[in-house]
């Protein structure tokens, strides 16, 4: 077993001539929480979507679990044990809330979770399994897109931007359960443009600003001053 | 420095090379009766009816995104309504032309209406199936001939001219007329504000549409002067042939699949694309014509590959590696002098 | 009597027609595909039938045995091989490449069978009537077509919104690229779906070559019927694209009834009415 479950050295990631992330390297360890924060287009999704295989680097290498992945598409990527809870939650609309959580478990790994374990999780969903997942609140679809991704169970889940659009109070009810996750033994990439929201969850945190990391370091040593500059690069 | 010294400018040097070319290619073309003999002729006169035709689907499809399968309708309804005109009210067939183009437009409101309900993909069945009826009802029509043709009077023909020759060289320069027309018109369409909103409609519908460019009424206007247009280059078609049947005059592989494979392979949403198609469909056409149906297949094949591995064809592929433009289509800002 | 007689069968063509619709709307549901070359996939289907017909001696019906999977296999290859390369945002290569398979398909046949008009006959069932009211006969044949129709019909819906499989192509068609999350390789779903479309033309086509006489150049027409069928019945509903291809057969037979050049003119009418007045189609898909 190596060290490092996920180990990136030097991405450099393009949609089209535009490039979106500038020599990023970056380690996830083994069951750690980490935390990818920056401004809006500072290449957090980019860097999460790379991770999950819907980008490949056109410099650099990815290593998931001691294996090269940096050109395996999506679908290779789920069956290895990334699993990516994407932006803006994107459920399918035409399946029932239980037919989106089990083609999350389409890639066929094994592992603790299962319908039962999801519900016990986000007990609101086995209400509301038969309903169409368009149907839903904001914050129980939420609920779902993880769930769903659960449901692959992963070694590793990306999460973007989970708390977007969603009320404090819903936030506080998602991020409550992550322990519960974690506590499973997978590693977690939370990428967050609130940053207190990521620094309270995460053990550790990258920072990016226009497509490179500008701070990295353990959520409890860094200094407001430190991140906001890396953030706003003042 | 002030917006007044900025300019939009059209023309590249290559263009304006291009451009004086092609007028010189009209002037030798429009004396061809002096140098040319009649088979010659009458080739040429052929090639200028299907760059006419694959200039209006390129504008229909490459340019405004309706994929028409079914242009065939308008080739056949010019057709016919030359053939109606001379035998049923005696209108000389030059006339005629024109009434073709005119009722063509007036028929294509009515179609447009109808067919721009059909969603994507859809659409280009939907022209399919109105080629079919206007087919079907030509089949029904008694006084042209019903489902077996009809053919064109004597008297019609020879009212065009009283010689031979001279109606052969009449409806050559008819046929570079209305290729000169409709090259020239989609031209001055592009440069138009109407061709900066096709151009923006080409490259990505939906950003062109959110920059408030409505959409809808610029299809409109592309398929009902694409129906006219073509109309008018099928009524000059059959009057070449002197005869027509329902089943000539819709041919889908004549008039449809063939356009469309010169587009393709010439370069689908260039002005240039069609006319370079045109010569190389013929040129395999006078050299691969005793293949017969293999000849067809080759050419969908050709037009496949061309599709999935040059998608912009010869035209685009040679375009994009030296930077030519053969029309002044494009615009760059210029500091005024 | 001789309508009554006329709507009957009218309704058994009718059921072909479904046919020739359902595998026509399930790639459009699955990938927006719309495949111009259906129709001569069909007749493809029928000559396919001609040739194990002849070559192995086997009854049309048997044929299915061989004619489908091979058809299924065809589909999985042109999709995997071909089409995918042309999806996209852009909707012309995928209509210009099907429309290419068209006419390379029409004048393959054309090459190799010639233009003569070909029938395959199934023996005795072919000319077993029974009698259904006073002069109005129902052959077994077109009996057991319309069956099949309906088997297929309804076992396509069981396997669209009951199996795994199904809710693949569900979610696939929802949003591919969330799809590739979900661990589904998308190309290799899109080609399951157009092998599945193409073994249910394989049926279309040994039906249409017992039925009726066929050549090469009749696809086009039969691409025409289903697609009026699945626009009638509304789009992404099976049990409507049933009802489509039955309105589009009565109409036919109706048409054929006033004037035998009706026939197909009558069907086309009925397809622009509907687009006029309800361009939605009869029995549009109920959202959510």
């Amino acid at each position: 077993m190596p060290d490092a479950l996920l180990e990136a050295d030097a991405l450099d990631v393009f949609y089209g001539d535009f490039q979106a992330l500038f020599g990023v390297s970056l380690t996830i360890a083994p069951g750690e929480v980490v935390a990818v924060i920056g401004a809006n287009g500072a290449g957090k999704s980019t860097l999460l979507k790379t991770f999950a295989g819907q980008l490949h680097p056109r410099a650099g290498t990815l290593r998931f679990a001691g294996e090269a992945v940096g050109t395996l598409p999506a679908f290779a990527m789920v069956r290895r044990g990334v699993a990516l809870v994407p932006e803006g939650r994107r459920l399918f609309p035409s399946l029932s809330v239980e037919e989106n959580l089990l083609i999350g478990a389409q890639a066929g790994r094994p592992g603790p979770w299962s319908l039962q374990r999801v519900f016990d999780l986000f007990p609101i969903l086995a209400e509301r399994r038969r309903q169409p997942s368009m149907s839903l609140s904001g914050g129980q679809q939420q609920m779902v897109a993880i769930a769903r991704a659960l449901m692959s169970n992963p070694q590793l889940l990306l999460c973007d931007e989970i708390s977007l659009g969603l009320a404090p109070i819903v936030v506080k009810e998602i991020y409550d359960r992550l322990p519960a996750i974690t506590g499973e033994g997978l590693s977690l990439v939370i990428v967050e443009q609130d940053i207190v929201q990521a620094l309270s969850a995460a053990r550790r945190v990258y920072c990016l600003q226009e497509g490179r990391v500008a701070l990295e370091g353990d959520a409890k040593s860094l200094t407001r001053e430190a991140v906001s500059a890396a953030y706003f690069g003042v | 420095m002030s917006d007044a010294a900025i300019r939009v400018e059209h023309a590249t040097r290559a263009s304006r090379i291009g451009m004086t070319l092609l007028a010189l290619l009209v002037v030798a073309l429009a004396a061809a009766p002096l140098w040319a003999d009649r088979a010659s002729l009458r080739l040429m006169g052929e090639i200028f009816t299907f760059v006419a035709l694959a200039s209006l689907w390129n504008l229909l499809a490459g340019y405004a995104g309706l994929v028409s399968v079914g242009q065939q309708a308008y080739v056949g309804f010019g057709g016919y309504v030359l053939f109606a005109a001379a035998i049923l009210f005696g209108v000389p067939p030059i006339a005629a032309i024109i009434v073709a183009g005119a009722l063509a437009a007036l028929l294509a409101v009515p179609v447009a209406a109808l067919m721009f309900r059909l969603r994507g993909h859809y659409f280009a069945i939907g022209t399919w199936v109105v080629a079919e009826i206007f087919r079907l009802v030509a089949a029904q029509i008694g006084v042209l001939g019903g489902g077996s043709g009809v053919s064109l009077p004597a008297g019609v023909i020879t009212g065009i001219a009283a010689t031979r020759a001279m109606r052969e060289y009449i409806i050559y320069w008819l046929a570079l007329g209305l290729a000169v027309l409709v090259v020239g018109g989609i031209v001055l369409l592009l440069r138009s504000r109407y061709g900066l909103a096709l151009t923006a409609i080409r490259d990505n519908e939906t950003a062109a549409r959110s920059n408030g460019i409505s959409v809808m009424r610029i299809k409109y206007l592309v398929y009902v002067v694409t129906a006219a247009g073509t109309a008018m280059t099928g009524a000059l078609i059959f009057l070449t042939k002197l005869r027509i049947s329902p089943d000539t005059a819709f041919s889908v592989n004549d008039w449809t699949a063939f356009v469309i494979f010169i587009t393709v392979i010439g370069g689908i949403g260039r002005v240039e694309g069609p006319l370079i198609g045109t010569i190389v469909f013929f040129l395999l056409r006078e050299t691969l014509a005793d293949l017969g149906s293999l000849y067809l297949l080759m050419l969908g094949a050709v037009a496949i590959v061309v599709m999935l591995f040059a998608p912009k064809g010869l035209w685009g592929f040679v375009a994009d590696r030296f930077g030519w433009q053969a029309f002044p289509l494009e615009r760059r800002l210029a500091h005024k002098p | 009597m001789q309508w009554v007689n006329a709507i009957v069968q009218g309704v058994l063509i009718g059921g072909l027609y479904a046919l020739f619709a359902a595998g026509l709307s399930l790639i459009f549901g699955v990938m927006r595909l719309v495949n111009i070359a259906h129709g001569d996939l069909i007749v493809l289907a029928s000559y396919l039938a001609l040739v194990v017909v002849t070559t192995l001696g086997l009854d049309p019906l048997t044929s299915l045995v061989i004619v489908v999977p091979a058809m299924a296999v065809i589909g999985y290859a042109l999709q995997r091989l071909i089409l995918n390369r042309t999806l996209g945002d852009d909707l012309l290569p995928p209509l210009l490449v099907t429309f290419g398979l068209s006419v390379i398909i029409q004048n393959g046949l054309l090459e190799w069978f010639t233009a003569d008009s070909r029938k395959l006959t199934a023996g005795a069932i072919e000319v077993q009537a029974f009698q259904a009211l006073p002069g109005v006969w129902i052959g077994l044949l077109p009996l057991l077509q319309f069956a099949v129709t309906i088997a297929i019909i309804g076992g396509l819906q069981l396997l669209f919104y009951r199996t795994a499989f199904g809710r693949a192509f569900r979610a696939t068609s929802d949003d591919p690229s969330v799809a590739q999350l979900m661990g589904l390789d998308t190309r290799h779903v899109f080609a399951l779906a157009m092998a599945l479309s193409l073994a249910v033309v394989a049926v279309a086509g040994v039906f249409l070559a017992v039925r009726a006489n066929f050549d090469p150049a009749i696809g086009p027409a039969r691409l025409i019927y289903g697609f009026e069928a699945v626009i009638i019945g509304g789009l992404g509903s099976l049990w409507g694209t049933l009802a489509g291809g039955i309105i589009l057969g009565v109409a036919q037979a109706i048409g054929a009834q006033i004037d035998p050049g009706w026939q197909v003119l009558a069907g086309h009418l009925v397809f622009i009415a509907i687009l006029a007045v309800r361009p939605q189609g009869l029995f549009p898909k109920v959202q959510g």
